[in-house]
């Protein structure tokens, strides 16, 4: 069904997903990147060695999620905007969630956003934490998010109203 | 007659770096391009592409054209001459070339490099002359380079990577996209391309095309079919959009008829979408000096046509006894890194359409 919708199975979410336990430690990063593509930035970026994509740079990439850190910069050099970080150490009932965002009007701290899911589809409001868009980021602007635990699989962009 | 050593035809990536590599070399490098500025295709990518570090991934088309021309801007051998179509490619090795208008001349190069990109192919449907369906390429170039919306809500034809990456891009320029529908039964383009579009809830429609197009003056509607695995339309299932644009993305074929005119032997191979000159692995073409890179010698990607254009101008310089020291170690890596882009499964399909054509 994937590669007739471009919309991933739960399945192949979860796959991708590194286990609750890492998720409630720290931050860390999600990379959905399901089939092989002649691309490697993700790798070229990380500072940790904690993507791998290997010699043949159609490999798909394997995140080693002890190494890495969740400091977002492999998000915005992702052509394809495949990444995003998670973070379950804040709190009980919420999780934070990094996400690539390249449209206008980009929200502000603070704002309440519309989270949609990996069909666009609307899941639940969030609240953004943060938005980070410096020079080195090269017009792929970070959005930290807050949402409700239970959304922590379904939520992937978000809808900014004005 | 204007005399060159090194002609180079088309200001795209694999002109560029073919200019770049035979430059370098020390050959006098001359390259003439229709537009009235450089980058080729690349000038409207506002995108990050793919591919590895050397052919600068991650980093947006439109920025590749600003590294390629500084590193061009270095040499003082390359002439370059824009708002210039090459119109004919004679036997006796001269070119024939138009500036402007009206102004028409001839050049006679000892080599040429043709790296004339390629074009958009057309759909037939009832009423497809109708003003607001355009081709992925003129709509990008209309946002992109221009700045002016092509109109307010859109239909995609196509979910190849063009029509992923131009559908996103409207989105970003605040054009609604309604729906990308494609004749195959999978989606023909990069999966995260069309992961990014479908979580803004556009719905990719597989198997389906377009029945027709309605309107008095300009575009109104488009009546969309569901089609079986032999590609007819299926009755009843037939959908209608409210848009007034229909983008065209059925692909792209090799834009060459220079070589066939010069006399190169050319192939139909459909691995490289459409006819391409037979060549050897140096990127010469079957007659003697004549080079080819980029999409003119099979529709692949920016990253594959600027290392066929470092190879095949690296090569041609060589040929015309401007063979540098390292020739071989920089021959091994052009070499090395087309082999690494090609050999995931969309390199399997290029590889196999080469094989046909290498001699
Ligand atoms: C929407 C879109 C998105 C893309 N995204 C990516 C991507 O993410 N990654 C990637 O790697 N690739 C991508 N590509 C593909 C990439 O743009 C092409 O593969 C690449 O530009 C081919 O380079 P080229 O130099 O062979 O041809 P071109 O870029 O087409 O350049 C050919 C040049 O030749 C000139 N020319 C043609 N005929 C003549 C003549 N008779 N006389 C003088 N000049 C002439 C043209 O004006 C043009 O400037 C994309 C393409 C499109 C359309
Ligand atoms: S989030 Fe940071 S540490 Fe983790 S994979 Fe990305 S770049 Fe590496
Ligand atoms: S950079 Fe992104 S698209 Fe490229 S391989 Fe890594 S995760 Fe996949």
């Amino acid at each position: 069904m994937f590669e007739k919708t471009g919309i991933p199975s739960k399945e192949m979410i979860m796959e991708k997903f590194p286990s609750i336990d890492r998720i409630n430690k720290g931050p860390v990063a999600v990379v959905e990147c399901y089939k092989e593509i002649p691309c490697n930035p993700c790798q070229t970026a990380c500072k940790f060695d904690a993507i791998k994509v290997g010699e043949d740079i159609n490999n798909i990439p394997a995140l080693n999620s002890d190494n890495c850190t969740g400091c977002a910069i492999c998000l915005s050099k992702c052509p394809g905007l495949a990444i995003m970080v998670v973070d379950g150490s804040k709190s009980e009932t919420t999780v934070q969630i990094k996400i690539p965002y390249e449209f206008l009007p980009l929200p502000n701290a603070g704002d309440i956003v519309k989270g949609l899911d990996r069909e666009g589809k609307y899941i639940a409001d969030v609240k953004v934490i943060n938005v980070l868009n410096p020079k080195s980021f090269d017009r792929t602007p970070i959005i930290t998010l807050e949402a409700d635990r239970e959304f922590l699989y379904d939520i992937r962009n978000i809808k900014v109203v004005s | 007659m204007k005399d060159a050593e090194l002609l180079i035809i088309g200001g795209g990536p694999a002109g560029l770096c073919a200019a770049i590599s035979a430059a370098e070399s020390g050959a006098r490098v001359c390259i003439v391009e229709r537009n009235k500025s450089l980058g080729g295709q690349l000038v409207k990518q506002t995108h990050m592409f793919f591919g590895s570090e050397k052919q600068y991934a991650s980093t947006r088309g439109i920025d590749i054209t600003n590294i390629l021309l500084n590193k061009l801007n270095s040499y003082n051998n390359v002439e370059i001459l824009t708002e210039t179509s090459v119109v004919g490619m004679f036997e006796d090795g001269v070119v024939s070339v138009v500036h402007k208008e009206d102004n028409y001349y001839k050049i006679k190069p000892k080599a040429v490099i043709v790296a004339t990109g390629a074009y958009e192919k057309s759909l037939a449907f009832p009423n497809n002359d109708l003003p607001g369906i355009y081709g992925a390429g003129a709509v990008q170039t209309l946002m992109n380079v221009h700045g002016v919306k092509p109109g307010e809500r859109v239909l995609m034809v196509g979910a190849g990577n063009i029509g992923l990456i131009v559908s996103y891009q409207l989105m970003q320029a605040g054009v609604e996209v309604v729906a990308i529908l494609d004749a195959a039964p999978k989606i023909g383009g990069y999966l995260v391309h069309a992961s990014k579009i479908r979580r803004m809830g556009v719905p990719i429609l597989t198997s389906h095309t377009v029945k027709e197009a309605v309107g008095k003056n300009y575009l109104e509607k488009a009546i969309i079919s569901e089609i079986d695995n032999k590609f007819q339309p299926i009755e009843g299932t037939e959908k209608e959009f409210d848009v007034d644009v229909m983008c065209i993305s059925v692909g792209l074929t090799p834009l060459n008829e220079m070589l066939a005119m010069r006399g190169c032997q050319m192939k139909y191979v459909s691995q490289l979408s459409g006819f391409v000159p037979v060549r050897n692995e140096n990127y010469e073409t079957t007659v003697e000096n004549v080079f080819a890179a980029g999409d003119a010698t099979g529709v692949e990607e920016a990253s594959a046509a600027m290392v066929e254009g470092y190879l095949a101008g690296i090569c041609a310089a060589a040929k015309i006894g401007y063979r540098p020291d390292n020739f071989d170690e920089r021959k091994n890596d052009y070499v090395k890194q087309l082999d690494d882009l090609r050999s995931g499964p969309v390199g399997k399909h290029i590889l196999a359409g080469i094989e046909q054509i290498v001699v």
